[in-house]
């Protein structure tokens, strides 16, 4: 067992070098938020003049290392086995501690998604290190350690941790991927690994595939409409799915909407909902809390409505109207119908786009 | 690491519980970094309302005994109050300053350190909790117990004969149905199941039980890995998030300010945007 390092103390922790990324798969596809963190490992990797690495686990997998070192990585390290070849948790936190344990990194990165979330906090345990969750920003300090930064309570926080690796999760969407480079080169390590049936107790006996709510999905919309608390009722939520069906933008809520039960946690964003990134947000009715805007705040154009000029959100907001969101939405929809009926080069909504629930 | 407890009479079931401010945006301490609880409404976090619920209605098809255990500051008795109002038959909140500040890593050690001295088939943890939201805990003890973990759970079906747990979770991709020996951790989801409302004879009666209070001399185990000093993360600084630079404030006559906006968008040829898909 790796003991327990304070950052900066110990001599042990000197020796941990290197920045993690570990490059999630499924069923051979690569998933997006591994190469968003290959971007910013990037640039941690060269603040530390250390070595950026992709720890990819799997079976006949190999073809994916060349989108990783396209991607950033200076090195893949590459577990190769049957028993890989699906997702589960204790088989794929075993053979990462034994990496771990083998090469010490001093960054170790991974995706918050579903699985992710499962894996990344085990493991944890299982190195006696921290590990904080959903991280919106990395940086390194002046000695070197990693700080870790995402929102707390009104404020944003940089977290440090005082063991090695210093474990992080983000969000698929929290980070921009860097523009591949075909030409780049790298190392890949072969990793023979020993794995047994029987380290995992779990097993899987049934998977039921289940299609996509007819909301769309906010992770890739392009232009998105989003409500807030000050939609008042549920019933006047429908201006939002009026405007977006206008648009053909993609319906999202902030977690007092979600917790209401206006809209589904799939349309959540903010810190504990999606990173989204679309060309067009248009915030409606939204305060503009640190926890939503850290979920939004990438997006190109943003525009606020809303009756509070003090909000928050007219800070971040590309164009803020202040004023009461059932006088200005009628209008603003009058106002789009208009400009599309006579638009010449504007075509209508597309047939596959999302129905309005109502 | 330990020997594995199991019982064989009916289900022991552990269900950890947080107490949470009721208002999502908290204060800050100034000197630790750390959320000031003190003095906030609290409520019993709605994910492990859930938890609580599951606990009860698993001990109601399998029999067995339903322990709930919190580690925070007194108030957080309340919690328990409420989680012995809806039916758990046993209560123990881990308080002490020692305790206070602990992140993830640190809450589980302090959890770890009372759960090793009973006997449990199924623990329950939040999906999350709604005022820290890393979900980190229950893996973290899963780890530290050396026992499966099945977070996200949808539904739970437990086989008696064989000792194992059948449940169906979230995926990324829709719902995995998964098996497990016990004693198993799992964590819950919304759609587990829809929480009762303790009457109001139930909500006194829960204030006339006993509720266990173990402070750190009591709980034992390496006192180190408790409470701030025992967390390997901390909270450095905190800063104000960057503003972008609003290109306009439209106030007024709301006609007017509709036609700059669209017109500021056309410009930017971005109203005719479809969705990617
Ligand atoms: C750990 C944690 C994680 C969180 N994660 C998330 C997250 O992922 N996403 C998220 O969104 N939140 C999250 N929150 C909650 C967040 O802090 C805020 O409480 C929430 O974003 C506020 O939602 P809101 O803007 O809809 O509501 P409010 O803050 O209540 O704002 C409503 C706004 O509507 C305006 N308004 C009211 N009536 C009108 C009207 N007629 N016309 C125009 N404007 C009007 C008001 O001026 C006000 O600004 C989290 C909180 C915590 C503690
Ligand atoms: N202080 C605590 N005492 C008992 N259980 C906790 C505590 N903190 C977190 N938990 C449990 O861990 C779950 C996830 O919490 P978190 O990791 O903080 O998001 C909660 O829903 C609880 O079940």
């Amino acid at each position: 067992m790796v003991s327990k390092t304070e950052i900066g103390g110990a001599e042990e922790s000197a020796s941990y070098k290197g920045v993690w990324v570990f490059a999630e798969q499924k069923d051979g596809n690569l998933r997006g938020v591994g190469l968003e963190l290959l971007g910013v490992g990037r640039r941690l990797a060269d603040r530390l003049g250390e070595e950026l690495v992709a720890v990819l686990l799997g079976c006949g997998i190999e073809e994916l290392a060349k989108d990783l070192v396209a991607y950033g990585a200076d090195k893949i390290i590459l577990a190769e086995h049957e028993l890989l070849g699906r997702y589960t948790t204790e088989t794929y936190m075993n053979v990462l501690a034994e990496l771990v344990y083998k090469y010490k990194p001093s960054v170790l990165l991974m995706g918050g998604t579903l699985n992710g979330r499962e894996l990344a906090p085990r493991l944890a345990a299982r190195l006696s290190t921290g590990i904080t969750a959903d991280c919106t920003d990395f940086d390194i300090d002046k000695d070197g350690h990693l700080l870790q930064i995402k929102p707390f309570s009104k404020l944003m926080a940089k977290i440090k941790c005082r063991t090695k690796p210093q474990m992080a999760t983000a969000k698929p969407n929290a980070f921009k991927r860097l523009k591949p480079d075909w030409s780049r080169k790298a190392t890949v390590i072969r990793e023979e690994v020993k794995v047994s049936p029987n380290e995992t107790r779990t097993r899987v006996i049934e998977v039921v595939k289940t299609t996509n709510s007819i909301y769309g999905n906010v992770e890739e919309a392009d232009a998105i409409v989003a409500g807030g608390r000050g939609l008042g009722s549920k019933e006047n939520f429908k201006l939002i799915h009026d405007l977006a069906d206008l648009l053909g933008a993609t319906v999202a809520g902030t977690r007092s909407v979600v917790d209401r039960g206006w809209l589904p946690a799939s349309q959540q964003v903010g810190q504990s909902g999606k990173m989204v990134t679309p060309r067009l947000y248009i915030a409606v009715g939204i305060s503009g809390a640190t926890y939503h805007t850290v979920g939004m705040q990438k997006s190109e154009v943003i525009v606020a409505i809303n009756k509070d000029v003090k909000a928050p959100i007219f800070q971040i907001a590309t164009y803020g109207i202040v004023g009461d969101l059932f006088e200005i939405l009628p209008i603003f929809m009058d106002r789009l119908k208009k400009e599309y009926q006579e638009g010449v080069d504007i075509e209508q909504p597309s047939e596959q786009k999302p129905s309005n629930p109502y | 690491m330990e020997r594995k407890k199991v019982s064989s009479q009916g289900l022991k079931i552990i269900v950890c519980i947080k107490q949470v401010p009721a208002v999502p945006d908290v204060r800050i301490d100034p000197v630790t970094n750390t959320l000031i609880r003190e003095g906030v409404p609290s409520i019993l976090n709605p994910w492990d309302v859930i938890g609580v619920e599951e606990g009860i209605r698993l001990r109601e098809r399998y029999g067995g005994e339903v322990t709930v255990i919190t580690m925070g500051p007194l108030q957080a008795k309340e919690a328990v109050i409420g989680a012995l109002a809806m039916g758990a038959d046993r209560g123990i909140i881990l308080s002490d300053l020692t305790f206070a500040g602990a992140d993830t890593i640190a809450t589980a050690h302090t959890l770890l350190a009372q759960i090793k001295k009973m006997w449990y088939d199924i623990i329950i943890c939040g999906k999350l909790s709604i005022d820290s939201e890393t979900g980190h805990l229950g893996p973290h003890l899963a780890e530290l117990l050396d026992i499966p973990q099945i977070c996200y759970v949808k539904k739970v079906d437990v086989d008696m004969i064989e000792r194992k747990v059948i449940a169906q979770k979230e995926a990324d991709d829709g719902i995995e149905v998964v098996e497990a020996p016990l004693p198993v951790l799992i964590t819950t989801t919304n759609s587990l199941n829809e929480p009762r409302l303790p009457t109001l004879r139930e909500a006194v009666n829960a204030r006339r039980k006993k509720i266990e209070v173990v402070t750190a001399s009591e709980l034992g185990g390496d006192l180190s890995k408790y409470g701030l000093k025992g967390s390997p993360t901390f909270v450095d600084k905190l800063f104000r998030p960057p503003a972008r630079r609003p290109e306009m404030l439209l106030q007024g006559d709301p006609k007017e300010a509709v036609e700059i906006l669209v017109q500021a968008l056309l410009n930017r040829n971005i109203v005719n945007v479809r969705s990617r898909e």
